[in-house]
């Protein structure tokens, strides 16, 4: 069970300031904070038994290395280019089989929510891995107030279109918008959180501000940035990078090492921040979270519904 | 003087030795920046890539030396032989960077990866292909094969070429515009080959 105890520490007692405003980022220094913009709002959060203890990476490495194509296809690019996107005012609008349809503003749909504080490993597609202390909410406790109708199978996300904004929008680089989308059952897992912050701050608006989904045991595509839509639905909706290439990316994309994708062996993973001469680590089913997740696909070949 | 004139001038001039010292520095320089942090947070990777694309380049280099001398009367023809062992050196690097440090050492992914994963099987014959061209690229072994063979021989950096256009094709996700136009330069420049000469059609 989470622990529910609002704890009269704050975020840089978790992590003190100088563990990660690390040696490169001090270097880097001015530049670094003008990309950062003014320091953002500090959240109120709980902290959660779900939470590894691994060490969290700095928020360097994750405000610093971002897929995010809206925003340019370097790991670099939307820490610099995601600074020009208006996160406020934000609207999501939630529709389909729903009880409560609309157009949900931002503080509506966090108003009475309990933050909690969750580390999760995060594992890309590419091989490459962090630990993020992400500030969020389970995506069940929305779906609970909107009301879920019991035709509904899916849910289905969508991010912000605003090529004025999102330069990466202004090339078909993917098929705008970016699509994801959950089976209920994963989505109601108590796992599944949508994330407004991480290291106890507002989200960082290259990590998907001002809203966004995690899903720590799929692989890292799936947790759709900066939120615009849920619809609930009865058919496995379209998801982005699914329909750029479905034999490389399935609909569950869970973390599985022993399902390679056709350009990356899943087997291993580089994690980030480990240096020139990190090497790598074995990766683990389900990123890990093989005892929560494991009984969502019980008969399912994961083999074929990779 | 046209500046046609002007180039071949500076060219017989100039040795090519500083092109092998300055095209060693560079990896020098670059692991050093990966080693000391200024390749951002994920340096082997950085490493990796930047390694791959200056062989890239200096490939696609080295097919301009030919095309330069027939269309332009450009002669560069004394820097190719640096150029192309530089760039061995570039991917021979690229690949230690794959094998020691992106992978470290772990031999079992390495094998499936050259076996199963195109673009990295690909890297491999472009990679292969590069081999005999290095050993071959010395006075004696031109010599010991014969001006013939050996020129026959040298149509092996076609398939390095093609093979590393490729391989940076294949291994992008989503369709950004850089390798396309890599492999767009390469197609290119192996077309202009098969242009006939004038002096043929006359004939
Ligand atoms: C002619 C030979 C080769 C050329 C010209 C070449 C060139 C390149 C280029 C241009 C890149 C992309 C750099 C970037 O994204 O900026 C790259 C990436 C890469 N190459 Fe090669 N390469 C060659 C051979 C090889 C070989 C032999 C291997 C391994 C066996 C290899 C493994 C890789 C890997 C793992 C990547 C990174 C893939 C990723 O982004 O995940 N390459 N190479």
């Amino acid at each position: 069970m989470p622990t529910k105890f609002i704890p009269d520490l704050n975020w840089s007692d978790v992590t003190p300031k100088a563990v990660f405003l690390n040696r490169r980022q001090l270097i880097a220094g001015a530049a670094a904070l003008s990309v950062a913009g003014p320091a953002a709002a500090q959240l109120d959060y709980v902290k959660s038994d779900y939470s590894t203890d691994e060490e969290p990476n700095d928020l360097s490495d994750i405000r610093g290395y971002n897929n995010f194509y809206e925003f340019g296809t370097g790991k670099e690019e939307p820490s610099v280019n995601a600074q020009k996107l208006t996160v406020d005012p934000w609207s999501v609008k939630i529709d389909g089989m729903v009880d409560k349809p609309g157009d949900y503003d931002l503080a509506d749909i966090l108003s009475g929510v309990t933050l909690e504080e969750r580390i999760y490993r995060l594992r890309c597609v590419e091989a490459w891995s962090m630990v993020v202390p992400w500030i969020g909410f389970p995506l069940a406790d929305l779906l609970d107030r909107i009301g879920v109708q019991s035709s509904a199978k899916y849910v289905a996300f969508e991010t912000l279109v605003r090529p004025e904004e999102m330069i990466g929008q202004r090339y078909p680089v993917l098929d705008w918008p970016y699509r994801e989308g959950l089976r209920l059952d994963e989505a109601m897992h108590t796992l599944t959180i949508l994330a407004t912050g991480l290291y106890g701050e507002e989200m960082p608006k290259q990590n998907g501000a001002p809203i966004r989904l995690v899903v720590p045991w799929k692989y890292g595509f799936k947790s759709i940035k900066s939120i615009v839509r849920i619809s609930l639905t009865d058919q496995m909706p379209e998801t982005t990078w699914n329909m750029q290439n479905p034999r490389e990316y399935g609909f569950y994309s869970n973390v599985n090492p022993n399902v390679d994708h056709p350009r990356w062996s899943q087997a291993s993973e580089r994690r980030i921040g480990g240096g020139l001469f990190g090497g790598r680590q074995d990766t683990l089913m389900f990123n890990g979270y093989e005892e929560h997740v494991a009984g969502l696909y019980a008969g399912q070949d994961l083999t074929k519904d990779y | 003087m046209t500046l046609v004139d002007r180039i071949n001038q500076a060219a017989r001039r100039l040795p090519a030795w500083p092109i092998y010292i300055g095209g060693v520095l560079l990896p020098v320089w670059l692991f050093w920046q990966a080693a000391s942090g200024a390749l951002g947070v994920d340096p082997i990777k950085a490493l990796e890539d930047r390694l791959g694309l200056w062989g890239l380049k200096l490939i696609v280099a080295g097919l301009c030396v030919t095309p330069l001398r027939r269309f332009a009367r450009v002669n560069l023809i004394k820097y190719r032989r640096s150029i192309g062992l530089l760039a061995f050196l570039y991917i021979v690097l690229h690949f230690l960077t794959w094998l020691l440090l992106d992978l470290g050492l772990r031999w079992e992914q390495a094998l499936g990866d050259i076996i199963k994963r195109p673009f990295i099987t690909v890297g491999m014959v472009g990679l292969l292909a590069m081999i005999p061209l290095a050993l071959t690229s010395n006075d004696r072994a031109i010599r010991w094969l014969g001006s013939a063979r050996w020129q026959k021989l040298q149509k092996l950096a076609y398939l390095v070429a093609l093979s590393g256009g490729v391989h940076f094709l294949w291994l992008v996700k989503a369709w950004p515009l850089e390798p396309f136009l890599y492999l767009g330069a390469i197609l290119g420049l192996l077309a202009v080959r098969v242009i006939p000469k004038r002096s043929r059609l006359a004939a």
